[in-house]
């Protein structure tokens, strides 16, 4: 079982507490109604898929409730960091060309 | 006493005499003793057949890597236990116990047939054999005839038919340092990280007591060391020491899994004892402190009861003063065999002859040997082994400089001990995914990179004394046919060298292909015995380094773990938790009928006396439509939103508009998703400038609550909104019917009633029978209809007051099926039932209620992809039987014509049918392609029956203009 560090709570805590809410820093389009059909199936359906380092959403759901962001490794299962909603991916986590 | 016995010594308790009966023979043993050791010191080493061949097997090792001397314990008819090694069950005062996989007995077992056909059973018989002929179509000859056939044949023990009356409990513990065994290596770093008073340390050992292999031999030295250390430890409060506990899994993070036997080793144990306790360890460090395993030998016929492995034979003599013989043979390839049989020499066993396959062992270890009278042949083997239920004699090889194998002669024995060098136990290390890396010294893998904060110690990282070390992998020569042999390398799944190489031979390369094909390494005991010899012989097969193959993966569990471990106290009813309503209690008073609904209990009808399901529902639908009917909604899922922004978050999740809803009405939502299908609905009731009250259904309370949260944390942050789940806080009563209002006249109080005062989709909060109350005026029926909101903890009085009421008015209680009934009737949907997260508002026959000047809402722009803009979409349309009796169900499927050709699409499928006495008919709706534009056609449903037509209708069948909601 994985220790989950939920940067509202500022600590670790079992895995039992959270749940995956799918990837993160999949914005919604401010105004839908302009978005063209292919990008709001892209927003809707389309989803990295990475093998290595992806951000994702997670919910403290049995906790504080929070959603909150996090960096993990799909290969080694490691969390390499965590971050509030709307923050934007701690430096050094992903290559240049992928920084969000 | 019994003539397998030592004088003295050992661990056992000989003041404590036990009896114990094996396959209904009764035979004593000792307190200290396991079932293994007291049957050896009976002289019985026959205790199982094995898997595939039905071989006689004795036991081979001492511990928990056993692979022969499987056995079932019974304690009483449900309490029957198969496949425990007999090498870790503890003896108690009359433990019975039987041998498996044997018919009609153990010394004469049919199953052994097998054993003449074995050259048909040889690796991947399964895939080579039972394929065909296809008389039957292709699969059935292997399910009717031949599984069913070898489940029998090939076999462990028989589960128990009665369910576990056991229970099992479950820790979570947190701790600076976890030790992993408590052998030598393992105390003593328990030692040292316990001396820090606050660092908590666990350590976790298999077998009855911590020592490890000091229990066996240990110098006075050694054995003050041992006394002390475990009296330190002991008297360390941070120190926790879980004996009969093995770890058998680890996971992420230091997180391991620990099981604890806490009465399989007693004669009577406590009623209300755990059987078993599972410990979930969150540690700060590991310490791997493992040990390693003594490897057998792969020589001919190397499976004979009497066969064991050196250490397990010294160990047997010396820990338990049980012999395992009087006339041994030694073989090795390791120099701990001498001290082994120097061991049992002293206590009085003849070593016949030393057999070594090295050319020169151990710097003076042959001269001690022939000093002691015992004859060694170096650079000599075993060629094959003679006896049918118990080894007789053995064949001696020699060694020739070319490779060949010359016959040297026959010894008589009873026993033989081999050791082929020593295997670190790496199963946790490895689980932890930790590097393995590859010691041709030691020939072994050893942990090289661990996971961060764990370490191994002892054996288990190859610190062994020099005498473990080296030995071989893979098989011995032998100078005999190899396709003929039977040198087994995996005894408990009965895989032979043979076998391996003919794999090899066959194209299988990989060792997780050659694991899986010959099957070596899968039996229960995970190739702890076997794995590094079938390794060797991959390689030597292939002509490639051992380090090239590679290991297969560990897997958990260590050693097999009960179910009832995993499950725990989450059995029957506490398997999964059950909801109830506050009125739960009156309705089982009332004989109610129950059925879940995710885990709510709800009632399903109430019965009268002689009345069935059907009986009673048409009662309750005919009386709520006549008289009244009270309902118990309280399951129904509710949120209190509040917040200024409160009206501006609800017009951007629901479709309709809500800002110029005024207080005190209420109006009906629907949710979707982005995609803009239909995911959600339920009544919206706005109390104040800024607080709603909303009901979701009962099975998407948390899903609507979550998806809220959701939007307002991470999309709409820019409003102030507030959310709480209220379902649990208010008890909800449908009073439904005609006779309605009548029913609440006399309760409700600062509450108008009138139809005038209080119109349908409003809310009113006053007081009844002097409980505060959100009073709405809703219908789910189609009737006249009031739903009670109060605190939960007044729902039974509140109930109970209206009930009186109710029948005064000639009314009932009604449950969910014939709420379903008359939603039907009145073409109400139910979101998860009629619709099916495909559906666009559209679909649903709802785009009424979207709001026509709202911007944005959740789902608009996902309803206006062209997919969900098509023509000849389904759509939710009502169909009525021509036959008004037909025997119609949901999930039917509908097509356009009475004979539908093999393949040709349907054009939809029923999702509500029910019986409706108040219409005197079979109702139902469905979705059809293009429905809506097809009125009045007639579709078909293929039953089972026959075929059924159906016209296609509007979905309601009753009042469709509304008149009696607003009576």
């Amino acid at each position: 079982m994985l220790l989950i560090a939920c940067p509202y709570c500022a600590m670790a805590r079992p895995e039992l507490e959270f749940r995956n809410m799918g990837e993160a820093h999949i914005a919604r389009p401010l105004e839908p109604a302009a978005a063209r059909d292919a990008d709001w199936a892209e927003f809707l359906y389309l989803r990295s898929n990475t093998r290595g380092i992806l951000l994702e959403r997670w919910r403290h759901v049995h906790g504080c409730g929070r959603f909150f962001n996090a960096a993990r490794d799909t290969v080694s299962d490691r969390f390499l960091a965590t971050y509030k909603a709307g923050e934007a991916c701690p430096p050094g986590i992903l290559t240049p060309e992928r920084a969000i | 006493m019994s003539a397998f016995r030592t004088q003295a010594g050992g661990r056992i308790d000989r003041t404590k005499p036990l009896s114990f009966r094996f396959d209904g023979k009764v035979m004593q043993g000792y307190q200290g003793d396991t079932l293994a050791s007291a049957l050896l010191a009976n002289g019985v080493h026959l205790v199982g057949r094995s898997f595939k061949y039905h071989r006689p097997r004795g036991v081979m090792a001492a511990g928990m890597e056993e692979p022969n001397a499987l056995v079932t314990v019974k304690r009483d008819d449900a309490r029957i236990t198969p496949n425990l090694r007999a090498t870790e069950i503890s003896l108690y005062e009359g433990l019975t116990a039987f041998s498996q996989n044997r018919w009609p007995s153990l010394a004469f077992d049919l199953g052994a047939i097998n054993s003449l056909i074995a050259p048909f059973l040889g690796a991947g018989f399964y895939y080579k054999t039972f394929m065909g002929p296809k008389i039957l179509g292709a699969t059935r000859l292997w399910a009717k005839l031949y599984e069913p056939f070898i489940r029998r044949a090939a076999g462990l023990g028989v589960a128990p038919g009665a369910p576990d009356p056991d229970h099992y409990a479950s820790h979570f513990a947190h701790c600076e340092v976890l030790v992993v065994g408590g052998g030598q290596a393992g105390l003593k770093a328990a030692l040292e990280a316990s001396e820090n008073l606050q660092t908590r340390v666990i350590l976790a050992e298999l077998e009855a007591e911590c020592g490890g292999a000091l229990l066996t031999e240990a110098s006075t030295e050694e054995a003050s060391w041992l006394s002390d250390t475990l009296a330190t430890l002991d008297a360390r409060d941070n120190v926790t020491i879980l004996t009969r506990t093995q770890a058998f899994g680890a996971f992420a993070q230091n997180f391991i899994a620990l099981q604890q036997r806490l009465t399989d080793h007693l004669a009577n144990p406590p009623a209300d004892a755990p059987r078993e306790r599972l410990w979930q360890v969150r540690a700060g460090e590991v310490v791997f402190a493992t040990g390693a395993i003594e490897r057998p030998l792969v020589f001919p016929e190397n499976d004979r009861p009497g066969i064991m492995l050196a250490d397990a034979a010294k160990t047997y003599a010396l820990r338990y003063g049980a012999l395992p013989g009087r006339e041994a043979v030694v073989f090795t390839a390791c120099d701990t065999a001498y001290a082994a049989a120097f061991a049992l020499k002293r206590c009085g066993v003849d070593i016949v002859a030393i057999i070594d396959l090295r050319p020169a062992p151990g710097a003076g270890l042959a001269e001690a040997a022939r000093a002691l009278g015992i004859p060694v042949h170096l650079s000599s083997t075993i060629t094959g082994t003679k006896g049918h239920l118990r080894v007789k004699s053995v064949s001696i090889g020699t060694l020739t400089p070319d490779g060949g194998v010359r016959a040297a002669g026959n010894l008589p024995c009873d026993l033989v001990l081999m050791s082929g060098g020593f295997t670190p136990v790496v199963h946790l290390f490895s689980q932890s995914r930790g590097r393995l890396d590859w010691n041709a010294a030691l020939k072994a893998f050893l942990p090289g990179e661990h996971a961060p904060n764990q370490r191994s110690v002892g054996a288990a990282a190859g610190d062994m004394p020099e005498a473990m070390r080296g030995g071989v992998i893979g098989a011995c020569p032998h100078g005999r046919d190899a396709a003929r042999v039977k040198a087994f390398v995996d005894f408990q799944n009965d895989v032979c060298a043979k076998d391996i190489a003919l794999a090899a031979r066959e194209g299988f390369h990989s060792i997780e292909h050659v694991k899986r094909y010959t099957t070596t390494g899968m039996a229960t005991d995970q190739g702890k015995t076997s794995n590094m010899n079938s390794l060797g012989l991959v390689a030597e097969a292939l002509g490639k380094d051992v380090p090239a193959i590679g290991l297969t993966t560990f897997r958990q569990p260590y050693t097999p773990v009960t179910f009832g471990l995993f499950a725990g106290e989450s059995r029957s009813e506490a398997f999964d938790p059950i909801r109830k309503t506050p009125i739960d209690a009156a309705l089982r008073a009332a004989g109610a009928a129950f059925e879940d609904v995710g885990l709510w209990k709800r009632a399903h009808y109430f019965p009268e006396p002689g009345e069935d399901m059907h009986a009673a529902v048409n009662r309750e639908c005919v009386t709520t439509r006549s008289a009244v009917g009270l309902f118990d909604a309280s399951t129904l899922g509710k949120i209190e939103l509040c917040g200024p922004d409160a009206a501006e978050f609800l017009e951007r999740m629901y479709l309709n508009p809500w800002k110029k809803l005024e207080i005190g009405r209420a109006r009906y939502g629907i949710l979707c998703n982005e995609a803009g299908f239909v995911i959600d609905d339920g009544v919206i009731g706005r109390l104040a400038e800024d607080r709603f009250h909303i009901t979701t259904t009962t099975g998407g309370a948390a899903r609507v609550f979550s998806m809220f949260e959701d939007y307002l944390q991470t999309e709409f942050t820019d409003l102030q909104v507030w959310q709480t789940s209220i379902t649990e806080e208010w008890a909800v009563i449908a009073v439904q019917g005609p006779k309605a209002r009548d029913v609440l006249t006399p309760l409700v109080e600062g509450i108008d009633l009138s139809r005038e005062a209080f119109p349908h989709m409003a809310l009113r909060e006053g007081r009844i029978a002097g409980v505060k109350t959100r009073l709405f005026r809703v219908s789910f029926s189609g009737e006249l209809g009031f739903e009670v909101n109060v605190p939960a903890a007044y729902g039974r009085f509140i109930w109970d007051r209206l009930w009186l009421e109710a029948q005064k008015h000639g009314g009932c209680r009604y449950g969910t099926e014939a709420m379903h009934v008359l939603r039907a009737e009145k073409g109400y949907l139910i979101v998860g039932q009629d619709t099916d997260g495909t559906m666009t508002p559209d679909d649903a026959g709802l785009s009424w209620a979207i709001g026509k000047n709202k911007r944005d809402f959740v789902g608009k722009r996902g309803m206006m992809m062209p997919d969900n803009m098509a023509e000849n979409r389904k759509q939710w349309v009502g169909l009525e039987a021509l036959d008004s009796t037909a025997k119609l169900e949901e999930g039917a499927q509908i097509v356009a014509t009475a004979t539908p050709a093999l393949g040709e699409a349907a054009l939809g499928h029923i999702t509500s049918c029910y019986w409706s006495a108040n219409l005197g008919r079979i109702i139902a709706q469905g979705v059809v392609k293009g429905g809506r534009a097809k009125a009045g056609e007639v579709v078909y449903a293929p039953m089972p029956g026959g075929v059924i037509p159906l016209r296609i209708t509007s979905p309601i069948f009753y009042d469709p203009k509304g008149e009696r909601l607003d009576a």
